[in-house]
């Protein structure tokens, strides 16, 4: 094989030397003589979206349900202004996504030329780098550099903006092993006497708990093994943020269920209460912390991540340990292990009949009918419905989202996606065709609501295009329900603009895309119609209708502390005259 | 513990109105960075700054190593103490950034800025110009009938210092470099 190549040809070399399977993409003029070269070859897969925001989510949904990069080509200008709101929901997430867009040639930069924005200039703040490539003899290495750069230390969003001109001249081919990335090498290896004082604290705590997010998901499934043996070594408790759900299992005995805003009683109380908090890759967010000064205040605060930047941004942490997580925890358990892997076990107990005390609260439970579906329900039907299936899960956001967090139950790494730092409608239905894609024989659901759905449900046609079955589950409530109940709690029940007005027929709308539609608003009727889309081979619009005013509890309003967290009716009475009044 | 009890229509302002808990001191720190001499560095550390909100109180940039492609942008910037550890591992973590110093806690740095001053005038208040730029060892680069071009070097604060003094003497204009800085001793 000739090492000198077109850019074009150079493009899909290194992605196949990369061991690219799959990109998601639209063309336009400037990104022609790539897609000429993807014609011509079998090795890549492309899939055709109908909005390059699409192509983004579905990247991203690829890349977090595999641990492998998500890969996005698109056209310059609009292409790649399209793909801007998915690049920047990948950042905050830290999903690694390598991102080409065409340019005008070199020769028309800065001429105002068709079709021309400043992509580099525009994505700067949104990836974790990006490139401009000028020279053909650069793109191969820069490629390479590339897919380094967004995997290594904390994954993020890279771009490299091609020109035409670029594309269509020759050039050397660099292959990865040639390609230096050297510069850029994040520190994986912890702190050894950190560790070890960690280890120290941890034998002494009287009330400890991990605070697990985001970041053992993207150090691997190594990480969350090494955390569940950690958790099972130790018998501390367990809770974690959005973004970290699975990496313990949701049915394990320590799991205190997810915290925050919309976190659970006991894991937000067990967070208030704790001495010792061990923070695993998590980046005590303002949806978790609620306000700084009063979050756990009698807590010693350790904090593992393997970005430096994330270690004291919010919360002082008492011990920073910078490093990968896998390794951290390796090592963590291995001191833990050589120590005579002892825990306070006189203090232990106590703590554990506290949590026990605020799970009494059962601070999920609603007030079920028989006449209107709550959409709690209908998630606890999902969930029972799907219990040990191959089953991989996307949400929009809003309400439903925080209820899919809640009610439904992840034993795994990598099943749960959602866009959690950026909080982007539009994200599930595109991020579960690219889990899809990614696994053809398992069961994709996206938890939807019906405002965030619209946002991108051009995407059906994707997912009739690849025969991608998935089951789009809208949890109807024509309210942009997450917006209304701010409205009700905070802004004095001034609904405004948080209708949905003039929905579309959701089953005609799908018989319209050529899949299947399905209506269910009777709580009877709500178990056959949910094995109807599982049973269904193809994708389904399922549109559920809910009762439109549920609120979601328990909730946290933002600026207060763990322990002024509102509970819904249902629970609040329990709080009150059982274990409730007993807490701090 | 209760739960809270929110009147129905009790607010009137916004649940997002947060407001930042640290009012802590604030310092001045000036900070030498390394970073890759590649097209759009200048702005990826500019972006940082205003998109992070930090300050940037001065800033110079300049290729130091021609064949390592590699520019020196010394910063000075002020923040509380948490801001300032903030700001330098956001430097860091970037992927041009090779070298991260703080200069103000790294040990004694000298500090330098060069600047040019416009003094127009005659007279009396020229002699006066001529007598202090001396004594500030500014040279004399650009003279007129009416005016002078001073060229002086030193610590910020000595160039305030001259600014204030030439003010009431005609100063018409100045330029001044941003700070250059390096730890004392090898
Ligand atoms: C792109 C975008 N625009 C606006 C918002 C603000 N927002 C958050 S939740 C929400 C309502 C979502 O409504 P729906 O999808 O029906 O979900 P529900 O809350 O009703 O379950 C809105 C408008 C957002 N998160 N993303
Ligand atoms: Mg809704």
């Amino acid at each position: 094989m000739t090492k000198v190549m077109t850019g074009a040809r150079m493009v899909v070399q290194a992605l196949k030397d990369q061991g690219v399977e799959v990109v998601f993409g639209y063309p336009g003029g400037a990104v022609l003589p790539i897609y000429d070269e993807i014609f011509q070859q079998n090795d890549i897969r492309h899939i055709l979206v109908r909005h390059e925001q699409g192509a983004v989510h579905a990247a991203e949904g690829y890349a977090r349900s595999t641990g492998k990069p998500g890969v996005v080509l698109v056209t310059s200008g609009p292409g790649a202004t399209n793909a801007v709101t998915g690049i920047t929901d990948a950042l905050m997430d830290s999903i690694p996504l390598v991102v080409l867009t065409g340019q005008v040639p070199t020769f028309l930069i800065g001429n105002d030329a068709f079709q021309e924005a400043d992509t580099v200039g525009i994505t700067r703040p949104c990836t974790k780098h990006n490139w401009l490539v000028k020279e053909t003899s650069k793109l191969a290495e820069t490629i390479h550099q590339a897919f380094h750069v967004a995997t290594q230390g904390r994954p993020g969003p890279v771009l490299i903006d091609i020109p035409k001109d670029v594309q269509f001249a020759t050039g050397t081919y660099v292959p990865p092993a040639k390609a230096r990335t050297d510069h850029y090498r994040p520190r994986v290896k912890g702190d050894r006497a950190a560790i070890e004082r960690l280890a120290e604290l941890m034998e002494t705590a009287e009330r400890p708990i991990f605070y697990t997010g985001g970041g053992v998901i993207n150090s691997g499934t190594e990480a969350s093994r090494l955390l569940r043996e950690l958790v099972a070594a130790t018998d501390f408790p367990i809770t974690s943020t959005l973004m970290g759900l699975g990496a313990y299992p949701g049915s394990g005995k320590n799991w205190l269920g997810m915290l925050g805003m919309h976190g659970l009683y006991e894991a937000n109380l067990a967070m208030h209460g704790c001495d010792l908090m061990i923070a695993v890759g998590a980046r005590f967010d303002d949806r978790i912390t609620g306000r700084v000064t009063d979050f756990s205040p009698h807590s010693i605060k350790a904090h593992i991540d393997i970005d430096p930047s994330s270690i004291n941004k919010v919360i002082h942490a008492d011990i920073p340990i910078v490093g990968d997580v896998t390794e951290v925890l390796r090592e963590l358990l291995e001191v833990w292990k050589a120590r005579g892997a002892k825990s306070n076990r006189a203090a232990l107990p106590k703590w554990w009949a506290k949590i026990d005390g605020w799970r009494k609260v059962n601070c999920l439970n609603y007030r079920n009918s028989d006449k209107v579906i709550k959409p709690q329900y209908a998630l606890q039907r999902l969930e029972a419905l799907t219990r040990g299936r191959d089953r991989y899960i996307t949400t929009e956001v809003g309400q439903h989202q925080m209820w899919a967090a809640q009610f439904l139950t992840f034993d795994d790494p990598n099943r749960w996606m959602t866009s959690g730092g950026l909080g982007t409608m539009g994200y599930g239905l595109p991020a579960s065709i690219g889990v899809q894609i990614a696994h053809p024989e398992a069961l994709v659901i996206n938890v939807a609501g019906e405002a965030s759905w619209l946002m991108n449900m051009q995407e059906m046609g994707t997912a009739m295009q690849f025969r991608a079955p998935v089951k789009q589950f809208i949890l109807n409530n024509e309210r942009l329900g997450m917006v209304r109940q701010w409205q009700q709690l905070l802004h004095g029940e001034r609904y405004s603009h948080s209708w949905s007005e003039s929905l579309p027929d959701f089953v005609k709308l799908a018989e319209a895309f050529g899949c299947k539609g399905i209506l269910c608003s009777d709580p009877k009727d709500l178990d056959d119609a949910i094995m109807e889309m599982l049973d269904y081979d193809g994708p389904v619009i399922f549109d559920c209708l809910v009762e439109k005013h549920e609120n979601c509890f328990p909730m946290i309003p933002s600026g207060k502390p763990h322990n002024e967290m509102l509970l819904g009716d249902a629970s609040t009475e329990g709080a009150i005259s059982g274990a409730g009044g007993a807490l701090v | 513990m209760q739960a809270l009890n929110i009147k129905k229509g009790a607010s009137s302002h916004s649940a997002y109105d947060l407001r930042t808990p640290y009012e802590d001191v604030i310092e001045t720190h000036t900070l030498a960075v390394l970073v890759d001499n590649e097209s759009g560095v200048l702005a990826r550390v500019i972006g940082l700054f205003s998109g992070r909100g930090y300050n940037i109180e001065s800033l110079t940039v300049a290729e130091v190593d021609h064949r390592g492609h590699l520019s020196r942008i010394t910063i000075v910037t002020r923040g509380t103490p948490q801001v300032i550890e903030q700001i330098k591992a956001q430097l860091e973590r970037m992927v041009p950034v090779h070298e991260v110093h703080d200069l103000t806690v790294e040990g004694p740095a000298v500090q330098r800025e060069l600047a040019l001053f416009k003094v127009a005038g005659t007279g009396d208040h020229r002699v006066e110009a001529l007598r202090l730029a001396d004594i500030f060892r500014a040279n004399v680069v650009d003279s007129t009938l009416e005016s002078f071009v001073f060229e002086i070097t030193g610590t910020a604060e000595k160039i305030d210092a001259f600014a204030e003094l030439m003010r009431p003497l005609g100063l018409k204009e100045m330029a001044r470099t941003g700070v250059a800085a390096l730890a004392r001793g090898a």
